[in-house]
C-alpha cells in the first residue's frame, strides 16, 4: 500500500495512513483550503472525536510584513500570519464561501501556548516552531526575515494549531477558540484569566525536582526518555546540516565543468558539439542541488518539532515531580503534627525538641495551655489530612490524564516519525534517480565527443 | 621496377618488397625493411646528391613566408601522399621524393637502427585507424614492483620494468630491467633530441605534486608508477618513436649508465639555440598559419586542462568531506534506534542506509583518483610537451629563415660588387690590381654563397621534415586526445551513475522493508 502512496499526494496519504492509526484515530481531514505542505505531519494527525477540528477548518494561509511600535516606543519590523478559518459545512453550501481570517504575530502564538501550558499541566502541549533557525547550514539563512524561513514558519505554526486543533481536550478551550476567531481583545481575555500568575516558578519546579523522593517510576523514566530524545535529535540535526553542506559543495562544483567545458568546445571541431551539451548536463545537475536541499528540510523541520516536544514531554514530568513534591511535603507535615500531638498528650518527649528544652527549663505548661494547644494541633490534623487527601487525589488525578496524554502522544510520535523517516527515503531515492538521469545524459554526450 | 599499391593497407609502396617482415609488422614500416632504403640511411650521406626540384621551387631568393607548407603537397608530390598512390610509374620521381623523408644524420635520429618513414598525414591516417587493433602490438611493456634503495649518498625509488615482444631488432623476446625515475627523464631527453618535433607522450612529474608533503609517499610512488607504465607503453604505440635506439636500450640493457652520454648532438643543439635566439624574433613572422593555429589552440587548450585539473581535484576533496560526515551521521540514528521501540527497526534501517551510501561514496572517489584524474592530469603536461613541441619547431624555422636572409645579404653584396667601382686604396698598398681585387673578393663571395646554399637546403629539408612531422604527429595527437578525453569522461559520468544506482537500491530496499513491516502490522491489527 505505501508503495503507491509513495510520491502521491500528501491528501491520499493521509487517508490510508490514518486509518490505521488506533481506536482513538478518525480519518484525516479534507481540506478544502491548499495547504501545500509538503512533508507536513498534518497527515498522520489522529483526531479525537470531540475535536475543534471537526468543526471548523483551519489554516495559516499567508505571511506578511509589519512595521510598528513595539513596547519600547521603538519602530520595528516584524511578520504576521494570517489565520484562515471556516465552518466545515459551509463548504458544502456555499462554494463561495469567504474564509474568517485575522492576522497574529508570533508573539501572540507564543502567549497561547504559555496559557495552554498552565492551563492543561497533564497535556504534553504542541511547540512552536522555533523562535531563531538553528542547526543551519552554511547556505541556509539564519536571518528570520528570510522569505524561506519565514515560509517554513508559516507552516510550522498551521502545524501547531491543526494539532491543537485536534486535540480533545486542548481543542475546546475557549481561549484557543478566541484567538482564531477574535483579532482584537484576545491578548486581554488571556491576561483576564491570570495565568501568568498560577504558573510555577522555575525555582519551585528546580526544588522540587531535586528534593522529591518517590516520583512515579513511569515519570521518572519517560524524563529520562524525554533527555535522550532531545539529545539524540540536536546531534542529529548538527550532523545532518553538516552533511547538507557537503553535498552542496559537490554538486555545486559540477558547475565549473559547465563553464569550462564551453569555453574549451570553442576550440574543438569534432569535440564541440558532445562538450557543450555535457557542460549543459553538469549545470543541471549543480543546480539541483538547490531543491533537493529545499527539501530536506522539512525533514529537518520534522525532527525539530520532536525535538521541542520532548521539552513538552518534561515539563509534564516536572509538574508531577511537583505535585508529588507537594503531597509529600503535606504528608511530612501532617506526621510531624501527629507526633507533636501525641507528644502533648502522653507527655513524652521523644525526641529532642525546642518544647522538651523550655518545658524543662521554665517548666512545664499549665494544662490550660496544653488543652489549647492540643484543640489547635487537632485542628491542624483535621486540616492536613484533608490537605493530604486533596493532593493524593490531585496526584493520581494527574498522573491518570497525564499518563493517558503521554500515550497518545507516544502513538503519535510513532506514527509522525516513521512517516518522517520514510519521506526522508523517498527524498533520497528522488535524488537518486535525478542523478542517474543527468549522469546518463552527460554520458550520452561524452559518448558523442 | 613496377610497384603495384593496394590502397587499403600500407600506403607505402615499397613495403610490398619484404612481405614477411611487412606481414609481421605491417603498419609500422620502418625504411629498414627495404634493402634500397637502407643504403640511403648510412649517415654522412652527401646533401648534393639529394634534391630534384621542381624549377618553381629552385631557392632563389627569400623563401616567401607561410609556403612551406602549402609547398610540399603541391609542387614536391608527397611519395606517400594519396596523390602518389596512384602513378608508381614514376619511380625516379619516387625514390627522390623518397630521399626526402630519407634520414639524414644530422636532423634525424643517427642512432636509430631503422629508418623511420615519416610521415604524411595520410599515412598516419592509415595506421592510426588500424592501430587500435590489438593483435598489431608486438611490444608489450610493464612497469611495476616499486623498490626503495637506500645508498649513503641517496634516497631512491626503482622500477621493475618487464618487455615482451616479438621483434626481431630484439636479441631475446623477453626482458626484465630496473631503473629510477632519472633513467626515464633519460630516455626522453634522448627521444626529444632524436625526434624534436615528434609529440612525446608526457611523462610524470619530477616533483611531488603540490598538496603532497612527502616525496616518497605511498600514493604518490603508485601514481608515479602508474604514469610511468602509461609513458612507456605510449612510446611503444608510437609508430616511429618505438623503433628508437636509446627506447631499446633503455627497456633492454641492464646497466644503463654505461650507455648514458652527453653526445655530440648536444653542441649541435647549443650552436642551434643560440642563432636561433638570435632571430628570435623573426621566428613569428614567418610561421605558417597552421602552426599558429596549433600554438592557439594549444595556449587555450591548457589553460582548459589546467581549469579541469583542478575542478577534478576539488570535487575529489568534496566527496572525501561528504564521506567524513556521512560516517559520523548513521551512527546517530543506531544510537537513536536505542532509546525507541516501535521506532527501533526503521531507525536502524536508516543508519544501515546511510552506511551503505558512504561505502558507495568512498567508491565513487577511488574510481575517480585512479581514472580520471590521471588522465585529465596527462593532458596537462601532454599541453605543455606540445608548447615546446611547437618552439622547437618555431627555433628550427627561425634558424632557416636567418640562413635565407644571410644567404640574401651575401647576393646583394655580389651583385653591388658587379657594378661597382671598386676604388681599394688598402688592395692598392699591397701593389695588387683593382681588378685583381675585385676578382678575390668576388670568388671570396661565391664561395660564401655557396656554403650558405647548401646550409640553405639542407636547413630547408630540415624545416620541412620537422613540419611534417609535427603535422603528422600533431593528427595522432589530436586523435589519441579525443579518444582519451572520451573514455576518461564516460568513465566518469559510468562512475557516478553506478554510485546512484546503489545508493538508489539501497533506499528502496529500506522502503520495501517498510511496507512489508506496515502490511504486517496491518494483518495483526486485522487478526488481533
Amino acid at each position: 500500500m505505501m508503495a503507491d502512496q509513495v510520491g502521491q499526494q500528501e491528501e491520499e496519504e493521509q487517508v490510508s495512513v490514518a486509518s490505521n492509526s488506533g481506536p482513538q484515530a478518525e480519518p484525516g481531514f479534507q481540506s478544502g483550503l491548499d495547504i501545500g505542505s509538503p512533508a507536513g505531519n498534518r497527515s498522520t494527525i489522529m483526531e479525537d472525536k470531540s475535536c475543534l477540528l471537526k468543526k471548523l477548518e483551519i489554516s495559516v494561509s499567508e505571511a506578511e510584513k509589519r512595521t510598528g511600535k513595539n513596547a519600547m516606543n521603538m519602530q520595528e519590523v516584524y511578520t504576521v500570519y494570517l489565520i484562515e478559518t471556516r465552518p466545515v459545512d459551509s463548504q458544502n453550501e456555499d462554494e463561495n464561501c469567504v474564509p474568517d481570517s485575522l492576522w497574529r504575530r508570533y508573539s501572540e502564538f507564543e502567549l497561547l501556548r504559555s496559557y495552554l501550558v498552565v492551563a492543561y499541566p497533564c497535556i504534553v502541549v504542541p511547540p512552536l516552531p522555533e523562535k531563531r533557525a538553528e542547526f543551519v547550514w552554511h547556505k541556509l539563512s539564519a536571518d528570520n526575515m528570510d522569505p524561506d524561513f519565514v515560509e517554513r514558519r508559516r507552516i510550522g505554526l498551521e502545524n501547531f494549531l491543526l494539532r491543537v486543533a485536534s486535540h480533545s481536550v486542548l481543542s475546546l478551550n475557549t481561549i484557543f477558540y478566541l484567538f482564531l476567531t477574535q483579532e482584537n481583545g484576545w491578548k486581554e481575555a488571556v491576561n483576564e484569566s491570570g495565568f501568568q500568575a498560577k504558573a510555577d516558578s522555575r525555582l519551585k519546579a528546580l526544588n522540587a525536582t531535586f528534593r522529591v523522593k518517590n516520583p512515579d517510576k513511569k515519570f521518572t523514566e519517560l524524563k529520562h526518555y524525554g533527555d535522550e530524545l532531545q539529545s539524540v535529535i540536536s546531534q542529529l540535526l548538527r550532523v545532518r546540516a553538516r552533511v547538507a553542506d557537503r553535498l552542496y559543495g559537490v554538486y555545486k562544483v559540477h558547475g565549473n565543468y559547465g563553464r569550462v567545458f564551453s569555453e574549451w568546445s570553442a576550440i574543438e571541431k569534432e569535440m564541440g558539439d558532445g562538450l557543450q551539451s555535457a557542460g549543459h548536463h553538469m549545470d543541471v545537475y549543480a543546480a539541483s542541488i538547490d531543491d533537493i536541499l529545499e527539501e530536506e528540510e522539512h525533514y529537518a523541520d520534522q525532527l525539530k518539532e520532536y525535538l521541542f516536544f520532548a521539552e513538552a514531554l518534561r515539563s509534564v514530568c516536572r509538574k508531577h515531580e511537583l505535585q508529588q513534591y507537594e503531597l509529600e511535603m503535606a504528608a511530612l507535615d501532617l506526621t510531624s503534627k501527629k507526633q507533636q500531638k501525641e507528644e502533648l498528650a502522653t507527655g513524652t518527649v521523644r525526641t529532642f525538641s525546642l518544647k522538651g528544652m523550655t518545658s524543662k527549663l521554665f517548666g512545664q505548661e499549665t494544662p490550660e495551655q496544653r488543652e489549647a494547644k492540643l484543640n489547635t494541633l487537632e485542628e491542624q490534623i483535621a486540616d492536613g489530612e484533608e490537605l493530604v487527601k486533596a493532593k493524593n487525589l490531585e496526584c493520581e488525578d494527574f498522573m491518570k490524564n497525564a499518563w493517558a496524554d503521554i500515550e497518545r502522544f507516544k502513538e503519535q510520535k510513532n506514527k509522525d516519525l516513521k512517516e518522517a523517516l520514510i519521506s526522508y527515503a523517498v527524498m533520497q531515492i528522488s535524488m537518486c534517480k535525478k542523478g542517474i538521469q543527468v549522469w546518463t545524459n552527460a554520458k550520452e554526450c561524452f559518448s558523442k565527443m | 621496377m613496377r610497384i603495384s599499391i593496394s590502397p587499403a593497407r600500407s600506403s607505402a609502396p615499397h613495403l610490398q618488397q619484404r612481405p614477411l617482415l611487412w606481414a609481421r609488422r605491417r603498419f609500422r614500416f620502418g625504411a629498414g625493411d627495404f634493402p634500397r632504403l637502407r643504403r640511403w640511411a648510412e649517415p654522412g650521406r652527401e646533401l648534393g646528391r639529394r634534391r630534384r626540384r621542381p624549377p618553381s621551387l629552385s631557392a632563389s631568393g627569400t623563401m616567401e613566408g607561410s609556403t612551406a607548407a602549402a609547398r610540399v603537397p603541391r609542387s614536391a608530390p608527397h611519395p606517400l601522399s594519396k596523390d602518389v598512390l596512384g602513378f608508381a610509374d614514376d619511380e625516379e620521381e619516387d625514390d627522390d621524393d623518397l630521399e626526402v623523408f630519407s634520414k639524414d644524420a644530422t636532423f634525424t635520429d643517427a642512432s636509430s637502427f631503422n629508418i623511420s618513414m615519416p610521415t604524411s598525414p595520410s599515412s598516419m591516417i592509415n595506421q592510426l585507424t588500424l592501430e587500435d587493433e590489438p593483435d598489431n602490438r608486438d611490444l608489450f611493456i610493464t612497469v611495476d614492483d616499486p623498490e626503495h634503495h637506500a645508498t649513503a649518498l641517496e634516497n631512491f625509488f626503482t622500477y621493475r620494468i618487464i618487455t615482451k615482444t616479438t621483434r626481431s631488432e630484439f636479441d631475446s623476446s623477453e626482458y626484465e630491467v630496473r631503473r629510477r625515475y632519472q633513467d626515464f627523464f633519460w630516455l626522453k631527453g634522448q627521444l626529444e633530441q632524436a625526434h624534436s618535433t615528434l609529440i612525446l607522450p608526457p611523462l610524470p612529474e619530477k616533483f611531488a605534486i603540490r598538496g603532497m608533503v612527502e616525496r616518497f609517499n605511498e600514493d604518490f610512488i603508485e601514481t608515479r608508477r602508474k604514469a610511468l607504465h602509461k609513458f612507456l607503453n605510449r612510446i611503444a604505440d608510437h609508430p616511429t618513436l618505438s623503433f628508437n635506439e636509446d627506447f631499446k636500450i633503455f627497456l633492454t640493457v641492464q646497466d644503463l649508465a654505461s650507455h648514458k652520454k652527453v653526445g655530440s648532438a648536444f653542441i649541435s643543439k647549443m650552436e642551434e639555440t643560440v642563432r636561433a635566439v638570435a632571430s628570435s624574433v623573426k621566428s613569428v613572422k614567418n610561421r605558417p598559419d597552421e602552426f599558429t593555429a596549433m600554438c592557439e589552440y594549444v595556449d587555450i587548450f591548457h589553460q582548459k586542462m589546467g581549469r579541469l585539473d583542478r575542478i577534478n581535484q576539488r570535487i575529489l576533496k568534496e566527496w572525501r568531506e561528504h564521506s567524513v560526515a556521512l560516517k559520523e551521521y548513521s551512527p546517530v540514528y543506531t544510537l537513536w534506534s536505542g532509546s525507541e521501540n516501535e521506532l527501533a527497526e526503521p531507525l536502524t534501517g536508516i543508519a544501515s542506509s546511510i552506511d551503505s551510501c558512504c561505502k558507495a561514496t568512498e567508491g565513487l572517489t577511488v574510481g575517480l583518483s585512479e581514472d580520471l584524474l590521471p588522465a585529465l592530469h596527462e593532458y596537462v603536461l601532454s599541453a605543455e610537451t606540445l608548447k615546446s613541441v611547437l618552439k622547437r619547431r618555431d627555433l628550427i624555422q627561425a634558424d632557416y629563415d636567418s640562413r635565407i636572409d644571410a644567404l640574401a645579404n651575401r647576393k646583394a653584396e655580389r651583385e653591388m660588387l658587379e657594378h661597382s667601382d671598386l676604388s681599394f686604396t688598402f688592395g692598392a698598398f699591397l701593389g695588387k690590381s683593382m681588378e685583381e681585387m675585385k676578382q678575390q673578393k668576388q670568388q671570396k663571395i661565391d664561395r660564401e654563397i655557396e656554403e650558405l646554399q647548401a646550409e640553405v637546403a639542407h636547413l630547408e629539408d630540415k624545416v620541412e621534415y620537422a613540419n611534417s612531422n609535427l603535422k603528422a604527429d600533431w593528427k595522432r595527437w589530436c586523435l589519441n586526445m579525443r579518444s582519451d578525453m572520451k573514455s576518461a569522461f564516460c568513465n566518469m559520468a559510468e562512475n557516478n551513475i553506478h554510485y546512484f544506482e546503489e545508493c538508489l537500491a539501497t533506499w528502496e530496499s529500506f522502503l520495501a522493508m517498510q511496507q512489508t513491516e506496515m502490511k504486517m502490522d496491518e494483518n495483526s491489527k486485522n487478526s488481533g
